[in-house]
């Protein structure tokens, strides 16, 4: 009975202290790929950062906002976080937690990045912030950092006409 | 309504720096070394080429590659391929970028090479450098420089010792051998060039 009580406690303290812990998607390219590739009727802006990047950091409270102004409309915001996996603790989620970002978060952790950053974009020199914007076929590739109104006019322009 | 449509499509499609290309003569400089002596390219007639590195003080991935420059740079500067390394960025967007922080870093690190500052970005326009680290590889062709490779050091920024591919080190072996190099041009993930 001592032995089930304590295991008991002990579960119930491994759980706490998981769930307490942000646990994020950590992807391959190819895992990442198919959310590039979507064929629907959906908006989505995938941007592609850091935390250490600073004009990603900048732009990210924009791009939040373009999330809440079109969140009725089908449109979906992904932020691929390039930050180094063993440093997610200390950097990423606090992070997260701090700005109240609400966006979806996924760690992309594919150091091989000659292999896949054409797949992205073949415009896409490789730094970063960087941002696709697609809806099926139709594509918007920007390699520098947004803000809020450059993205509404991308959107009302091409995707969203009035 | 169509006219702006159609311009403000150009304006994001279009790279804002033309990029050198690899085969084309490569462009001349003449910067402030963290000695306080001026480097230029024609310093480097007698060498069989020149590892031109834009790299920086503050960004992740080009402090990642450190210590590999530092290698390339001690396996290559005796067999006529010495390591340049130039910071383009501007220090009003990045103050750790300024050129006293390139000395301390340098110092700290033990750079074995000239580390440039290219405070108006005219040379990284020149090649049309993107991002930090980003390796234009020259050869010494006649009296000019020839760029032979252009992109990554090697295939994995993270972990040094899980490289599959080293780049630059295949390209002078390739040129050495009276090749191209191939491939002679990869993209990676970098921090951007922080242009004024």
């Amino acid at each position: 009975m001592k032995k089930l009580i304590f295991g008991i406690v002990v579960l119930l303290f491994l759980f706490y202290y998981v769930s307490a812990q942000v646990q994020l998607p950590i992807l391959n390219f190819e895992k990442l790929e198919p959310l590039l590739r979507k064929q629907n009727d959906t908006v989505y802006l995938i941007n592609f950062w850091a935390t250490w990047c600073a004009p990603c950091r900048k732009e990210l409270p924009d791009i939040e906002k373009i999330g809440e102004k079109y969140a009725t409309s089908k449109f979906k915001v992904i932020l691929v976080s390039l930050d180094m996996p063993e440093t997610l603790q200390s950097t990423l989620y606090p992070f997260l937690k701090k700005n109240n970002i609400r966006s979806t978060v996924l760690v992309l952790d594919d150091p091989d990045s000659n292999r896949w950053i054409d797949r992205v974009d073949s415009l896409w020199g490789g730094s970063i912030p960087a941002t696709l914007i697609y809806r099926g076929k139709e594509k918007i590739f920007i390699e520098k950092q947004v803000d809020f109104n450059y993205l509404d006019s991308v959107l009302t322009l091409k995707f969203f006409k009035p | 309504m169509k006219k702006s449509m159609t311009l403000f499509l150009a304006w994001v499609s279009v790279a804002l720096w033309a990029q050198v290309k690899v085969g084309d003569v490569a462009p001349s400089f003449n910067l402030k070394n963290i000695d306080g002596k001026m480097v230029k390219l024609e310093d480097y007639r007698s060498q069989k080429g020149v590892i031109v590195i834009f790299t920086c003080n503050h960004c992740p991935y080009a402090k990642a590659y450190e210590d590999r420059i530092i290698a390339l740079d001690k396996q290559y500067r005796p067999k006529g391929f010495p390591v340049v390394a130039i910071n383009p960025n501007d220090v009003s967007i990045v103050p750790e970028d300024s050129y006293e922080n390139m000395q301390v870093r340098a110092k700290e690190k033990g750079f074995t090479f000239p580390y440039l500052y290219d405070a108006t970005q005219e040379v990284a326009n020149a090649y049309g450098a993107e991002r930090t680290p980003h390796v234009f590889l020259l050869k010494k062709s006649g009296d000019k420089f020839i760029v032979s490779y252009i992109g990554a050091i090697d295939d994995n920024y993270k972990d040094a010792s899980a490289v599959k591919t080293k780049y630059i080190e295949q390209a002078i072996a390739a040129i050495e051998s009276g090749k191209n190099p191939e491939p002679s041009f990869t993209k990676a993930i970098g921090c951007t060039v922080k242009r004024k």
